[in-house]
């Protein structure tokens, strides 16, 4: 009777972890589809490949017990959370070295413009994140 | 059940990132993009062993998961220098 209650609690636990990997990882996607610049899309694909991963995984280990297979889950979470570290770290300096910048917004204008381009005559100071623009423009990306 | 509806979530998602990898405007859209793919392939293969009730394939999934970092890093490497061999010695510090 007792194994039967934790089983189904471990299966509930299992599903909400599951759904809810499935649901980080669908966002990230789309972040990364819906993104205007690559700096912004590196920001939504380093949340499928944290959180969406994660919890899938912790669902996965959860189903697996006390075995080797929940141990090689573990192995491939941390593998991956330190890869996806240095590949976004090593494409982001890569980008900038290639003399990409990263979008920022003027207040109150709702308009995309490039940091450090010869027309952005606001001071840094004056921008605001990426967060609150109304509008998005140039969805193509920053560089042609 | 419950890694039928991961499954379709994650292909889903490989579906849009795919998308995202042949449209992306500069290489590094597609390497991100890329990149992606290789953790999508990685889950999925684990979801479907699961499925399955054959977690075996998750050796397959360790390997995955080591060469996706060396392949990202290696086609960084090539469009920079234009050669996998070069040794980097004259790279700018001013970025």
């Amino acid at each position: 009777m007792a194994a039967m209650v934790i089983n189904g609690v471990i299966d509930g636990l299992s599903w909400i972890l599951l759904v809810a990997g499935g649901f980080f990882y669908l966002v990230g996607a789309i972040g990364l589809v819906r993104m205007p610049d690559v700096f912004t899309r590196m920001h939504a694909g380093s949340l499928s490949d944290t959180l969406g991963a994660g919890l899938l995984i912790a669902g996965m280990v959860l189903q697996a017990g006390p075995t080797l297979v929940a141990a090689k889950l573990i192995i491939i979470l941390g593998v991956l959370l330190f890869t996806g570290a240095v590949a976004t770290h090593a494409l982001a300096r890569a980008a900038l070295q290639d003399k990409m910048h990263p979008l920022v917004s003027i207040p109150g204008k709702g308009k995309l413009i490039e940091m450090a381009a010869e027309d952005a005559v606001v001071p840094v100071t004056d921008l605001v994140p990426m967060a609150r623009i109304k509008n998005r423009l140039n969805p193509g990306g920053s560089k042609p | 059940m419950m890694f039928a509806v991961a499954i379709i979530a994650v292909l889903l998602a490989l579906t849009l990132t795919v998308w995202r990898a042949l449209k992306g405007p500069t290489v590094f859209d597609r390497l991100l993009a890329a990149n992606s793919v290789g953790t999508g392939a990685i889950l999925l293969l684990a979801l479907f062993g699961f499925m399955t009730g054959r977690p075996e394939f998750l050796d397959l999934g360790l390997t995955y998961v080591l060469l996706n970092i060396i392949g990202t890093l290696a086609v960084l490497k090539y469009f920079r220098y234009g050669s996998l061999a070069h040794g980097g010695e004259d790279e700018e510090t001013e970025t």
